[in-house]
């Protein structure tokens, strides 16, 4: 599974952890996130993540 | 600096640092800075933000001057950064507020730096609000302006929005309001302000911006951290930080560069000759004359950025490497730049720069002008030529954007 990274503050989204906090729960790939989730750092956007090279 | 009665029973008790001239360690400060805090007289005694905590002792007696410090009852911490929380401990200590309120975020970075996690934190969010017995605090949060913990507290009975970093500028200065100073100075130091802390964040300002619309916030009274407090002049500071944000194009290139024996600067006045010729705005910069903050602070406005060095033990210069780093970070959008280089055997630092500003997602012309020495008059030419074609780019995105 891809991680994804937030183009505004750099945070990475990790499918094997997920974000608790924010309800997505470990093992959630990054395109089964809600669209309206938003960066647990910053607070961007899901359109503002782009996949980890 | 006596404290100052912003609007009826709200004070300023800030702190003026007339001589810092290196703020945060990565951006100049030549006119110095203030660290506002707001101290409001209500049922409840709200204390909005602090000073560093050197001048700890200098806050706590500006409150005294108005009422004893242990009589505070909140502590509203906008933003975590020591220079408004580092005086957290003191307070804490002296006061034993009843409250303390901050972000989600600024609850877990009060912890990561002062380590106390008994203190009465009641986290908040954008919509929540509090009463202090006449006037509410409403929060909004503004994650990444400029830090993941910052928000903004807004009083609606007094049209008052106390915005923390945002809107701030470095100016250190006897007078606090907008309309007793040079305007002109004021929008130049809040535009050296924003380029050098805010715009990697720019697209979360337009955001907060729409939000700040959307939630009909009537706002008389902008008062931030640092700097001076706007009350005559707010739609302008609005506008000005929309346009901040969408960074138009404008007919305006900079040219940085380093140098060991002139051959790189004869190349920048070159280059410099071809853009005016276009009726490009040019600002030459040394970078052993003017630091990087300074620098950015003309790429404020400029749409070119035209960046040379020689080649130094097979790299470039270290402070070119400097300024790219920095300018990269930054993330400024929609420029055009090119490069150019002076070289005595090897001659690496053309491609170095190209590479340097291509990863700071700058369209680069490539390849630039290098130039083995000295640039003779054909070599001159050719810089000439370059500045011309980074002028048609850039004159092509004005008028793409008319």
């Amino acid at each position: 599974m891809d991680k994804y990274v937030c183009t505004l503050c750099g945070y990475v989204y990790d499918p094997a952890v997920g974000d608790p906090d924010g309800g997505i729960a470990p093992g959630t790939k990054f395109e089964d996130i809600p669209d309206d989730w938003s960066c647990p750092v910053c607070g961007a956007g899901k359109a503002d993540f782009a996949k980890e090279n | 600096m006596p404290v100052t009665e912003i609007k009826k029973d709200i004070y300023w008790v800030g702190i003026v640092d007339w001589n810092i001239h290196d703020f945060h360690g990565y951006s100049k400060s030549p006119q110095g800075t203030t660290y506002n805090a707001y101290l409001v007289i209500d049922d409840k005694i709200t204390l909005f933000d602090s000073v560093p905590a050197k001048f700890q002792m200098d806050l706590y007696h500006q409150v005294r001057s108005i009422i004893p410090l242990e009589k505070i009852d909140y502590i509203v911490c906008n933003h975590i950064e020591p220079d408004h929380a580092g005086a957290m401990p003191f307070l804490m200590e002296k006061i034993r507020p009843e409250k303390v309120f901050c972000s989600k975020m600024g609850h877990r970075m009060l912890l990561d730096h002062f380590h106390q996690p008994d203190w009465p934190y009641h986290p908040v969010q954008t919509g929540d609000s509090i009463s202090l017995g006449k006037r509410t605090v409403q929060f909004l949060e503004t994650r990444m302006l400029h830090w993941p913990d910052s928000m903004f507290s807004y009083i609606p009975e007094d049209r008052l929005l106390i915005s923390n970093d945002a809107f701030g500028q470095n100016i250190a200065s006897s007078e606090r309001f907008d309309d007793e100073i040079d305007l002109a100075m004021l929008m130049a130091a809040s535009s050296h302000y924003y380029h050098n802390i805010v715009l990697p964040y720019s697209q979360r300002v337009t955001a907060v911006l729409d939000e700040v619309e959307k939630l009909g916030l009537q706002i008389d009274m902008i008062a931030p951290d640092h700097g001076i407090i706007w009350r005559s002049n707010v739609p302008l500071i609005l506008q000005a930080y929309r346009d901040y944000a969408t960074q138009k194009p404008n007919a305006k290139a900079v040219i940085v560069y380093d140098t060991m024996w002139h051959s790189t600067e004869k190349m920048a006045k070159a280059i410099a000759e071809g853009l005016m010729e276009e009726g490009v705005a040019v600002k030459i910069m040394h970078l052993k004359q003017y630091h990087h903050s300074d620098v950015m602070g003309e790429l404020a406005d400029a749409t070119g950025i035209i960046c040379g060095s020689p080649t130094h033990n097979n790299g470039i210069l270290p402070l070119v490497a400097d300024f790219l780093t920095y300018m990269k970070g930054l993330r400024p959008v929609g420029r055009v730049g090119a490069a150019f280089a002076s070289f005595g055997w090897s001659g690496e630092s053309l491609n170095i720069l190209n590479d340097w500003l291509k990863s700071a997602k700058i369209e680069v012309i490539e390849p630039g002008v290098k130039s083995k020495n000295v640039p003779d008059h054909a070599k001159l030419a050719e810089c000439k030529d370059l500045g011309r074609q980074v002028a048609m780019a850039i004159k092509a995105k004005v008028a793409a954007d008319a």
